[in-house]
């Protein structure tokens, strides 16, 4: 199997399948679970049987069922974020690039300050005072997690001004717009799009560990963090139930970590001896 | 050049070698194909190519090394009396490293060990292989410094590389590879990575240590008339397969092959003035400008050029010269600090974007390296056709027409038009950053070091087109080259600079004639001739002045 | 290169100001004030003008700013809104419970994952690289809790080797304490080494790609010198940034640690105080936390500069 006109290896290919099986179960949940998310079925902690194949939870509802619909919630926020954080990140990062001088030792200052502390400690701060609506989480994270694609984005927009393509678009009299869209955005997308899986399963990662915190999603919506949260206290009687929840956020981050892998390394290859 | 005995010990022999590239997915290009030469005790051989003829993959293999993913794949290297290389251990290889066989990189910067001090990194071959005691490794080290006329000889070595200059780094870097006095050294284009006026006493260096400790040497380089100064016998390569291979003087004076022909009497064509006659107006007058970047000392000082139409202007100088930096001035990329740049007889304001678009037109610009001069995303409609549509506001379908025709008259093949750029060749590449010039109509174009990025025959092509597209449509050329050599063919006027400042300028013929400017006669007679004699009658020279 | 270290030390200080400045900010964003977010509905007109003058919203933010940086200077962070406790009390006990715990984790990842790391760059592309290099993908990608909840299930409930809760007090022993954080100090390693190791081995692969490397090669010196006396030395400024950088998210991932195994440390009292809306506290340990966190990143810049040989030696 091919992609971008390169052989997969065999965790890449894993990966990819693991994606379009999240991505299956995010949109079509409500078909996939066999039952309704929220509705008590039977005793807290059923066991497993022929019905409910992971059991029940907490409060009697089936534990299979809100896996599949946690997706929708863990995997669409991380989503919206990981989407928001890009949009902001590359038009800092690009203006900052193009414009130079002081526009972009200021946006570049910030960034480093806003770089200076840990994210989570950040949002901490944030949250004690705004509390964990949906919407504060959303704005949170990207504007948090912008800050390293404002890096990124920077970075390679400096490497591509400074190459002479888009010297001569300048010399032509080209204007911003053109230089950004034309010269230097098709360009800069390959090292975009590997770093947008690693965004990815940044705020996808973060998102569960403020749930796991109880500082995330907040009930009675599912979704995977909160899950491991509200079943964390079951470990201690020999149940897996915690762990069930986890292993799907650990499946999805492994997978699109093996395919960014993969993409990183077809830019790079090294030298060494073989006689 | 020294005669070699015809029956002196064979040191290295390289019997039908293959080197091919092998990979986890499969099997990729042969890189050598079925080489075979017999190095001789004292004997320097010339490997020469252009890039991809495989010549510094041979250097590497002789020493029973190969990069990554490459791997000797087929024939015998034997190295003086210790048997195949191929069929040692690793260990038996490694103890012939850097003992009885040595290596010179090209870039002596990015060769030296920034963490350790020159003397440490010479001694360490010697020392560790147990030949030598720390103490005579030492005054063996700086007895060589002093032979390669490096300064302060007793305490270079306690510098560390970024502390020298590159120069002297490559000397250091001679010094590294005699002192366990190998029987073969290996050269991979020792002298290209340096300034001609540096080359030449780097060259002398090597010749002068080569012969007077008797050892054989490959010597890679793409240059032939640098192989011409040191080479007994001169191998041609071409795509890892063996050209032409023979005695020094015959490869330059009677080559029997068409490729080595070709090669040899491109050098020697040119000397063909052409001179034009003085129009009224000039096409770009440049007068007492002086730049600097921010913060920085003047650049550019007291600068002055005129360039009429179908002029070709040459502005030669070395590496921080300030030659590209005359170009963004006149470009407006970098804004003059004082003088004027009058293009048809206007003023041209000091920054790009204070320009009319008719100005921005009539400058384009041809830069050195084409892979990053065209936006590999593009095609070539894209890239050529743009200017059309931007400046003469064509529809697609005129665009089209426009750029087929701009195709054609590069000797570029039609379907071309809508390939990427990146699929292109280092050559095709250049003519296409030509037909993107062209296609704005220019009365000028600033040519950067246009062919230094392109191996010898396909840039000597690139020249014949800018040449022939002068004749045609009579633009000017402001010709910014490092290599006197295209100045004296290409060029009727010419402007030498030396750290920011003209030190000559006018008609070529009268710079190029005695009496010369000293900076004009060093940089003249610093530029290898294929004559094998040439070397010797320049250091003659250079004495000479000295003394006088 | 002294005022190379100057500089870098002023600018430590200066980006501590401004996280100092930053972590302030976030708690002056509010629509309303602070009074009316922290009581939300219960707030009634005299419980929020007592709060105001409480928290001395009746000053001006620069003033009050001022006020809680000194006041955090000496080690005064005033008083919690939950519990009416002094902060600093509540907070020293909890600080050292989890610089003992990522002390405990450094001095185990460390040393391994560097270790580890040049082992499989030396090794680069064969069957231990390939293997180490996958199982570290699979571990930086899974959160700590899944490692934790995976040691808990099978070390702690399956096997009971150790215990699955690491609630020590301030009269536990040396010897206890390094028996009950052993779980949690597992989970910390296993994340970090896989971290570091990576970095290590792609900072090491680095240099051995320089051409200076070929030349060593070329000049015939054994694997180990070439790796202890050229590639090494080259690598211990990226090593060294390595390194600091992990220990700086140990301090990260130590909040979750900490949350799963019920540890008393600084991170779990935090989380506790966020979504009791009480701000000095969380202040106090966003500031601390933040504080190690750029002290870290300035070391490591010192170290490295100091590892430098083209700053030791100057033209």
């Amino acid at each position: 199997m091919r992609l971008f006109g390169h052989k997969l290896s065999i965790p890449a290919a894993i990966g990819i399948a693991v994606i379009v099986v999240n991505l299956l179960m995010a949109v079509f949940a409500p078909l996939i679970a066999p039952f309704d998310q929220t509705t008590v079925l039977g005793d807290a902690w059923a066991d497993a049987d022929a019905q409910h194949w992971l059991g029940l939870d907490n409060l009697g509802r089936d534990i299979l069922s809100r896996l599949i619909y946690g997706a929708r919630m863990s995997i669409g926020l991380a989503l919206v974020i990981t989407t928001l954080s890009f949009f902001i990140g590359i038009v800092t990062g690009f203006a900052a690039a193009v414009a130079g001088g002081w526009v972009d030792q200021a946006l570049s200052r910030f960034v480093d300050l806003l770089l200076s502390m840990p994210t989570l400690i950040f949002a901490f701060v944030i949250l004690s005072v705004l509390g964990s609506g949906l919407p504060v989480l959303i704005v949170t994270i990207a504007v948090l997690d912008s800050t390293k694609v404002f890096r990124l984005a920077r970075s390679v927009a400096v490497g591509l001004v400074s190459l002479e393509f888009v010297e001569a678009a300048r010399l032509r009299g080209e204007g911003w717009w053109w230089i950004i869209t034309r010269e230097i955005l098709p360009n800069a997308i390959p090292p975009l799009t590997a770093e947008f899986g690693l965004r990815f399963c940044f705020t996808f990662l973060f998102i569960a560990a403020l749930s796991f915190l109880g500082l995330g999603v907040q009930p009675p919506a599912a979704d995977w963090g909160s899950m491991v949260k509200d079943y964390r206290d079951m470990i201690n009687f020999g149940s897996a139930a915690p762990i069930y929840p986890a292993a799907a956020i650990a499946m999805l981050t492994i997978g699109v970590n093996f395919v960014v892998d993969w993409m990183l390394s077809i830019h790079s290859r090294g030298q060494g001896e073989g006689a | 050049m020294t005669v070699v005995a015809a029956d002196a010990p064979i040191v290295l022999d390289v019997q039908a070698m293959r080197v091919a590239v092998r990979t986890d997915h499969g099997d990729g290009p042969v890189l050598v194909d079925d080489v075979s030469l017999q190095l001789r005790r004292g004997e320097v051989i010339g490997l020469i190519g252009e890039s991809g003829a495989g010549k510094s993959t041979i250097g590497l293999a002789s020493m029973g090394y190969t990069r990554r993913n490459c791997f000797i794949v087929g024939g015998k290297v034997l190295l003086g009396g210790a048997g195949d290389l191929r069929a040692m251990t690793p260990d038996q290889r490694r103890a012939l490293r850097g003992l009885k066989i040595s290596y010179i990189a090209q870039s002596a910067a990015a060769s030296f060990n920034p963490a350790m001090t020159l003397m440490d990194q010479v001694c360490e071959a010697p020392v560790r292989h147990g030949v030598m005691d720390t103490a005579t490794a030492r005054a063996a080290a700086v007895q060589l410094f002093r032979e390669l006329d490096l300064p302060h000889p007793e305490t270079i070595g306690g510098r560390y590389p970024h502390q020298v200059s590159g120069g002297q780094l490559q000397r250091v870097m001679a010094a590294m590879a005699m002192i366990g006095r190998p029987e073969v050294i290996v050269f991979d284009e020792p002298t290209t990575a340096l300034d001609v006026t540096t080359q030449v006493e780097c060259l002398a260096s090597f010749r002068r240590l080569v012969r007077e400790h008797g050892s054989a040497a490959l010597y890679i380089t793409h240059d032939l008339a640098v192989v011409a100064q040191i080479a007994d016998r001169i191998m041609v390569l071409r795509r890892g397969k063996m050209v032409e291979f023979g005695d020094a003087r015959q490869i330059l004076q009677e080559p029997r092959e068409d490729y080595t022909r070709r090669l040899v009497s491109e050098r020697i064509a040119g000397h063909t003035f052409v001179a034009k006659p003085e129009g009224t107006a000039p096409l770009l007058a440049v007068k007492g400008v002086t730049a600097h970047y921010a913060g920085r000392p003047n650049v550019i000082d007291d600068v002055s050029l005129e360039i009429q139409a179908g002029d070709t202007v040459a502005v030669v100088g070395e590496s921080g010269s300030g030659k590209s930096t005359l170009a963004r001035v006149v470009t407006g990329l970098l804004p003059r600090a004082a003088g004027d740049v009058r293009f048809n007889g206007a003023s041209l304001a000091p920054r790009l974007k204070d320009r009319s678009l008719d100005q921005l037109r009539r400058i384009q610009m041809i830069y050195q390296m084409p892979d990053v001069a065209l936006n590999p995303q593009q095609t070539l409609l894209d890239v050529i056709g743009r200017p059309v549509a931007f400046y003469f506001k064509r529809s697609r379908a005129e665009v089209r027409v426009r750029v087929l025709e701009l195709l054609r008259q590069m000797d570029l093949p039609e379907h071309f038009i809508d390939r990427k750029t990146s699929e292109l060749s280092g050559g095709q590449k250049q003519r296409v950053s030509i037909a993107r010039a062209l296609a704005a109509e220019p009365d000028l174009i600033i040519c950067d070091e246009v062919t230094s990025a392109l191996d010898q025959l396909v840039g000597e092509e690139i020249l014949r087109l800018l040449k022939r597209l002068q004749d045609e449509l009579g633009i000017g050329y402001m010709f910014i080259t490092h290599d006197l050599g295209t100045v004296k063919r290409i060029a009727n006027k010419v402007v030498v600079m030396l750290r920011g400042k003209m030190v000559a300028g006018g008609d070529t013929a009268s710079v190029f004639a005695p009496p010369y400017h000293p900076y004009t006669e060093l940089l003249l007679s610093s530029v290898p001739e294929m004559r094998p004699d040439w070397l010797d009658e320049a250091l003659a020279r250079r004495a000479a002045r000295i003394v006088a | 290169m002294g005022r190379l270290i100057l500089n870098r030390s002023i600018l430590g200080i200066l980006t501590l100001i401004a996280a100092s400045a930053l972590i302030f900010i976030g708690t002056e964003i509010l629509p309303g004030d602070l009074a009316s977010a922290i009581l939300q509905n219960q707030a009634t007109p005299e419980n929020l003008a007592k709060l105001r003058l409480d928290l001395g919203l009746d000053k001006p933010a620069l003033l009050r700013y001022a006020e809680w940086l000194f006041g955090a200077v000496r080690g005064d962070f005033g008083r919690s809104l939950a519990n009416g406790r002094d902060v600093m009390e509540l907070i020293a006990p909890r600080f050292g419970n989890t610089m003992f715990l990522a002390a405990y984790a450094a001095i185990v990842a460390v040393p391994l994952a560097v270790g580890l790391g040049l082992a499989a760059a030396i090794r680069q592309g064969g069957v231990f690289d390939r293997t180490v290099n996958l199982l570290t993908l699979m571990t930086i990608s899974v959160p700590e809790y899944f490692l934790a909840y995976l040691l808990i299930k099978y070390v702690a409930v399956e096997l009971g080797w150790f215990p699955s809760l690491a609630n020590v007090s301030s009269d536990t022993s040396f010897l206890d304490r390094l028996y009950y954080a052993f779980l949690p100090m597992l989970t910390l390693v296993l994340v970090i080494v896989a971290h570091m190791m990576r970095m290590t081995r792609a900072s090491v692969l680095a240099v051995m790609a320089s051409p200076y490397i070929e030349m060593a090669i070329l000049k015939g010196l054994t694997k180990a010198r070439i790796v202890m006396r050229h590639a090494l030395p080259n690598a211990l400024a990226p090593i060294i940034s390595v390194v600091a950088l992990n220990l700086a998210y140990l301090i990260v991932g130590v909040v979750v640690v900490e949350s799963v195994f019920v540890y008393p440390g600084l991170g779990q009292l935090m989380v506790d105080e966020v979504s009791k809306h009480d701000v000095p506290v969380v202040q106090a340990c966003g500031l601390i936390f933040a504080a190690t966190f750029i002290l870290l990143n300035m070391v490591a810049d010192i170290l490295s500069i100091l590892s430098n040989p083209r700053l030791r030696q100057p033209r």
